[in-house]
């Protein structure tokens, strides 16, 4: 048994994971910890097992993932901020047999893009929307977002989020679950590799109602900003499981009926 | 019994030293290396190769996606 050596199980009948054919070998610009790489290595994974990039529009926001068209061997169009619901409205009325998908952040998606967001939601878009919540403006420095907890510092509000002045944090997954046009709306996280496969199974799921056309799926993804909270990326994983899953707490929210 | 011997193999160059793999590893198999990289990260590598099991675990919680995860069963 001893004789077994490093080479012998580096073979590729061996593989157990690589990452996806989808993926391109370009280098993430994301800060190092990241969630967005993750999300993006599901997103690639579920997309490619699925057989979707020859039919699959995906939508770029504006904000840390405004690059994605270069991570992501799929088509792309560029939204302008928090635009990316109502262009992914167009692309999949245009052309109804694409698998439409919106990628966006908080300040994308809860700020300035957020009537886009509940009107095409409440018109029941046969679109996936993919939400990363970091509860925090990571791309232009950390300011405060919608979704910044309460108490929360951030380089606009240094003495900690002031409910009482700055209003309290937005829970958008609970208000697009209340609409009609919304049949699949859920909570996930990518810090743990449980995380990870459970995101991937709501991804798969998404895919699912997608074809069946049954309306938007909305996956908001709680995830971390290790460079706007000012930590390490461990750190920040941990910051986030003690202070935003209280708040962001994770599981499916509307589940269609079978 | 069966016995699972894995292996990984990481991506030093594009590795940017988030340490996500290192805390998630259920064997402490990876952690950081003191050497860096040509961009400054201490990269992820393997210590203790002989103790992967090939979970995985790593490579999916990898944001940049350096991590390679081989898997053999021996006997």
């Amino acid at each position: 048994m001893a004789d077994i050596t490093f080479n012998d199980i580096i073979k590729p009948e061996n593989l157990t994971y690589k990452k996806s054919k989808l993926m391109t070998d370009n280098v993430m610009h994301y800060c190092p910890g990241c969630g967005h790489g993750t999300a993006h290595n599901v997103l690639a994974e579920v997309l490619e097992e699925e057989n979707l990039q020859e039919r699959t529009v995906g939508i770029t926001p504006v904000g840390c993932s405004v690059l994605m068209y270069n991570y992501i061997d799929v088509d792309f169009q560029e939204a302008a901020h928090g635009r990316a619901p109502a262009l992914a409205t167009a692309v999949k009325r245009l052309m109804p047999d694409k698998f439409v998908f919106t990628y966006q952040g908080d300040g994308d998606l809860a700020a300035i893009g957020t009537a886009e967001t509940i009107h095409t939601c409440n018109r029941g878009e046969n679109i996936l929307m993919i939400f990363i919540n970091n509860g925090i403006y990571g791309m232009t420095g950390g300011q405060m977002a919608p979704t910044t907890l309460a108490g929360m510092k951030s380089s606009t509000s240094p003495y900690g989020r002031d409910v009482s002045k700055m209003g309290s944090p937005i829970k958008m997954a609970n208000i697009v679950a209340m609409l009609p046009g919304t049949c699949y709306v859920t909570r996930q996280s990518v810090n743990t590799a449980g995380g990870v496969r459970k995101f991937k199974k709501a991804l798969k799921k998404a895919v699912q109602y997608q074809n069946e056309k049954r309306g938007t799926c909305f996956i908001e993804v709680v995830s971390n900003c290790p460079s706007g909270w000012k930590m390490t990326p461990v750190e920040s994983n941990k910051w986030m499981e003690e202070n935003m899953f209280p708040f962001y707490p994770l599981g499916d929210i509307k589940v269609p009926a079978e | 019994m069966a016995k699972i011997k894995g292996a990984v193999v990481v991506d030093t160059e594009k590795c940017k030293g988030c340490e996500v793999c290192v805390v998630t590893c259920p064997s402490q198999t990876l952690a950081l290396a003191t050497e860096v990289n040509s961009k400054g990260y201490h990269y992820s590598y393997a210590a203790n190769p002989e103790t992967c099991t090939g979970c995985s675990n790593c490579a999916v919680v990898c944001p940049d996606g350096v991590i390679t995860v081989y898997k053999i069963k021996i006997g």
